[in-house]
């Protein structure tokens, strides 16, 4: 019977794989790396590409990921698959993106108002709610 | 008295309220159980990589990230704050912003400045007259974000972090309990500090890092930031419904109270008329 280690694939919107496999093969940023069980603690930087597990029956499965990070422990390892591609240059443009979005909203605004002010208007709005709540309450008691 | 015309109209009114809010009720019932199953989905990922980060925070001495450090003076703070694009969903984003408020009321009057960055249409309303600096926004998430949507706004803040344009970052959001409970949360995410490992891994060693620890930290980090936010809007979406859903539920009852409210005067004001016609007759008929 072969070793096998614990091994979890997941990205950020769900699971992707967790089971027993005798190895995993992934494309690292320096190039292919295969996995055996009992492999020193490591950490490295995926690639876009696929990942392979060979499971404890032999079996071969494929999944394919933009990216990520691959993390070796003694007793499992980890496979944080990104969901998109990640460029520099695209991170860039998206938090330029959100701060014209945020200039934007600022400029069509109304007039700034103080912390007190804003304590006020919530404080109406609760009390609205709170009395919609009673409303209901008394009603029910009849 | 309305006369009985007049109830009968308000009656249909009410009557097609009552319709919309209970569909609506039934909407956010369904939506809130897909963003229930999301919230779980995303949970192995955040699991995972908090592990990881807890391993690397003991494991290795020589490079400490800036992420993991105090910083030695605070002179600025940043906010991340989530709320629902759409309103209808009660209480919900003002008891957020009622308790974010306070937090940056305090920092504020301790001579903090503040940034903020918005996530939902609510909280860029509400944010962007306050006085605060609103730095980054995005809006209209819909009911299924993904984590790319998230990335630019989160690297704002990040770019912030790293240019000590601020000097620590809290994530404010709802977090959901169950359908009746959602509780504010202000958690912070930098610097982070992540709890004591198990014993097996307080012994000293170390990663092999490629291409090389700083790149790789960097990057590990970045998803780990993005992956706690990603996982607190899902959540907010999930509050969002679930208080949608309790107030359609209370205005479709309030519409029932105040229909059967409504039919009871009809009744009696039917019964007035009539009992004016017929002594109207008997009077009538008495004079012939």
């Amino acid at each position: 019977m072969a070793m096998t280690i614990h091994v979890d694939i997941v990205s950020a919107e769900n699971q992707i794989f967790s089971g027993l496999a005798q190895a995993v093969f992934a494309s690292a940023v320096m190039g292919e790396v295969g996995i055996y069980p009992r492999h020193t603690p490591m950490l490295t930087r995926l690639k876009p590409g696929e990942v392979r597990v060979l499971k404890e029956n032999g079996e071969e499965e494929q999944y394919y990921v933009s990216g990520g990070m691959l993390e070796v422990q003694p007793h499992v390892i980890t496979v944080l698959a990104d969901t998109a591609l990640r460029a520099a240059d695209v991170d860039e443009a998206a938090a330029l993106q959100a701060k014209a979005d945020a200039e934007k909203a600022i400029k069509d605004g109304s007039a700034k108002r103080d912390f007190a002010e804003a304590q006020k208007e919530l404080a109406e709005a609760m009390a609205q709610l709170r009395a919609i709540e009673r409303l209901r309450s008394s009603s029910k008691g009849r | 008295m309305a006369s009985g015309k007049e109830i009968r109209t308000q009656i249909g009114s009410i009557k097609n309220t009552q319709k919309i809010t209970s569909a609506m009720e039934m909407v956010a019932a369904s939506k809130m159980r897909k963003a229930q199953d999301r919230m779980a989905a995303t949970r192995p990922y955040a699991d995972k990589i908090y592990n990881v980060i807890q391993h690397l925070a003991f494991a290795h001495p020589e490079y400490k990230h800036p992420y993991l450090q105090d910083r030695e003076e605070t002179k600025r703070v940043g906010y991340i704050i989530v709320s629902s694009d759409r309103g209808l969903c009660g209480g919900l984003n003002n008891n957020l912003f009622k308790t974010v408020l306070k937090d940056i009321k305090a920092k504020s009057d301790a001579g903090l400045e503040v940034d903020v960055c918005a996530i939902g249409q609510k909280a860029s309303t509400f944010l962007k007259r306050l006085p605060v600096n609103l730095v980054s926004q995005k809006v209209q998430l819909g009911d299924a974000p993904q984590v790319h949507d998230l990335i630019g706004t989160v690297k704002v803040m990040l770019d912030a972090y790293n240019e000590g344009q601020i000097d620590s970052l809290y994530f404010v959001y709802n977090e959901f309990v169950n359908t009746m409970t959602q509780e504010n949360k202000i958690v912070r995410l930098l610097p982070a500090k992540p709890e004591k490992p198990s014993e097996e891994l307080s012994h000293h060693w170390d990663y092999i890092y490629e291409p090389d620890a700083k790149d790789v930290l960097d990057d590990l980090l970045v998803r780990y930031i993005e992956s706690l936010v990603y996982q607190g809007v899902v959540e907010n979406i999930a509050c969002e419904q679930a208080s949608r859903m309790i107030a359609m539920k209370n205005a479709s009852d309030n519409a029932g109270d105040l229909i059967d409210d409504l039919q009871l005067v009809y009744n009696k004001a039917r019964q007035a008329a009539i009992t004016q016609e017929i002594s109207e007759i008997v009077a009538g008929a008495a004079a012939v």
